[in-house]
């Protein structure tokens, strides 16, 4: 009678957009409903296997981004602006330019950065090992990069909180050692790098709220010499979240 | 000569702030439903006329991602394919959705397996749904989208949304156990 009820819900346990009482009565009787629990297995690999076959599959040519930034950002207005404009403009344009001269090699820093960053998680995600140690024990996994990396990595404790550790993995950014760690988050995997911070990062701060950038979720922070970036595909409110574990493990507050 | 005003240039920089970061995904899309690059370029660059036009009537604070796919996907359905690609759908998907709900193909997760294995299948199994179960397909597993998004961006109800979707899903492991029987 139970499996009556929750056979309905399948697709909606899958797609997470149960009432959270309701997942949690789902979560309990698929520990003791073999049946059930091989649907949503099923239903799980077939959603994962669409967004995998789907995902990227089409890419804009460089020629048309190009047209449609300039389409949407009105660069071609320019040629028709009215004479009489040309002396202010000359001004605001001497002004913009001290302004992005100021600006721009911590933009150009960040978003170099940002692009590496983005690749190791792809790389890693992508691997058919994405993680060298395989753990979801803190203990186990911050002994396995000792004699690795000059620096300890302290992990967070997440009881109460919807992140698993997945594992860590060693990444190289900038010819440095760092550490990858990798979390999940329902079935999305979260990267968190840890590096020694760098003189070429210093003008990237701390970002007060995660960055949308590529459709993923991106925060960076330093705390006591070392430079965490935490990069997720899923909210803002998960990188936060995550970023804010991390800093606590790391002695922030 | 039009000299635009600085209402319409913040809100061009606002509107490039929203639309650019989704550009790749609306391509994404776009090819998903036409098939076809030259008319997925054709339907985005609409699109985003379409979008900067109306964004004025945007209602900030409100989901601009399920806004502008709607633009997106009622583009295409405006355009030739997209007419043709819907006409052979709607009235079977009327018949009797509901009644399908509840006899579900069941699969164990070993055929799954195999299936998910291959890539190519399932890629081509999704391009063999009909227009209107591939799109709600993809906005659910692909972009990841809430059953209330979704709702917006096809402007249908929730109910729809889900049984739609249920009756995509249903659709294409048939055509994968089908495709697997073959093989």
């Amino acid at each position: 009678m139970a499996c009556d009820l929750w056979r309905e819900n399948l697709d909606a346990f899958v797609d997470g957009e149960l009432p959270a009482q309701m997942q949690q009565e789902f979560d309990a009787h698929l520990r003791g409903c073999s049946s059930c629990a091989a649907s949503i297995a099923a239903r799980t690999k077939l959603k994962i296997a669409v967004r995998n076959a789907a995902v990227r599959r089409y890419l804009p040519s460089t020629e048309f981004r190009r047209k449609m930034e300039t389409q949407v950002l009105g660069r071609k207005r320019e040629r028709r602006v009215a004479w009489i404009w040309v002396p202010s403009l000359a001004a605001m344009v001497a002004i913009l330019f001290g302004l992005v001269w100021l600006v721009r090699p911590a933009r150009n820093s960040g978003t170099a950065t940002f692009s590496e960053i983005l690749d190791l998680h792809v790389t890693a995600l992508a691997s058919a090992n994405p993680v060298d140690v395989v753990s979801t024990d803190q203990h186990t996994v911050k002994p396995w990069f000792e004699g690795k990396l000059p620096f300890a990595v302290n992990l967070p404790d997440l009881t109460n909180t919807p992140f698993t550790l997945l594992g860590g993995r060693l990444a190289y950014l900038n010819q440095a050692a760092g550490a990858e760690l990798l979390f999940q988050f329902r079935k999305h995997r979260l990267s968190v790098f840890v590096f020694q911070d760098q003189a070429q990062w210093k003008n990237l701060g701390a970002t007060e709220k995660p960055e949308q950038r590529a459709s993923f979720w991106f925060a960076t922070f330093s705390v006591n010499g070392l430079r965490y970036f935490v990069i997720a595909d899923t909210s803002a409110e998960n990188a936060e979240q995550l970023s804010n574990l991390m800093k606590r493990a790391a002695g922030a507050e | 000569m039009v000299i635009p005003s600085e209402e319409m240039e913040g809100s061009r920089e606002a509107f490039a702030e929203l639309a650019l970061p989704l550009f790749d995904s609306l391509y994404n899309f776009a090819c998903w439903l036409a098939q076809d690059r030259v008319e997925a370029e054709d339907l985005v660059q609409e699109t985003f006329a379409k979008a900067l036009a109306g964004f004025v009537s945007f209602e900030r604070g409100t989901n601009f991602r399920a806004w502008i796919f709607r633009i997106l996907r009622n583009t295409f359905l405006n355009s030739r394919s997209g007419l043709e690609a819907t006409r052979t759908v709607r009235l079977d998907e009327e018949a009797g959705a509901q009644a399908e709900l509840t006899q579900m193909t069941e699969e164990t997760p070993e055929s799954i397996l195999l299936q998910e294995s291959n890539q190519q299948a399932v890629r081509a199994a999704v391009e063999n749904l009909p227009i209107l179960f591939r799109e709600v397909l993809l906005l659910a597993d692909l972009e990841e989208m809430s059953y209330r998004e979704i709702s917006e961006a096809l402007a249908i109800p929730l109910g729809t949304v889900m049984s739609r979707l249920a009756r995509a899903r249903k659709l294409l492991r048939e055509i994968l156990q089908k495709e697997r029987a073959r093989a």
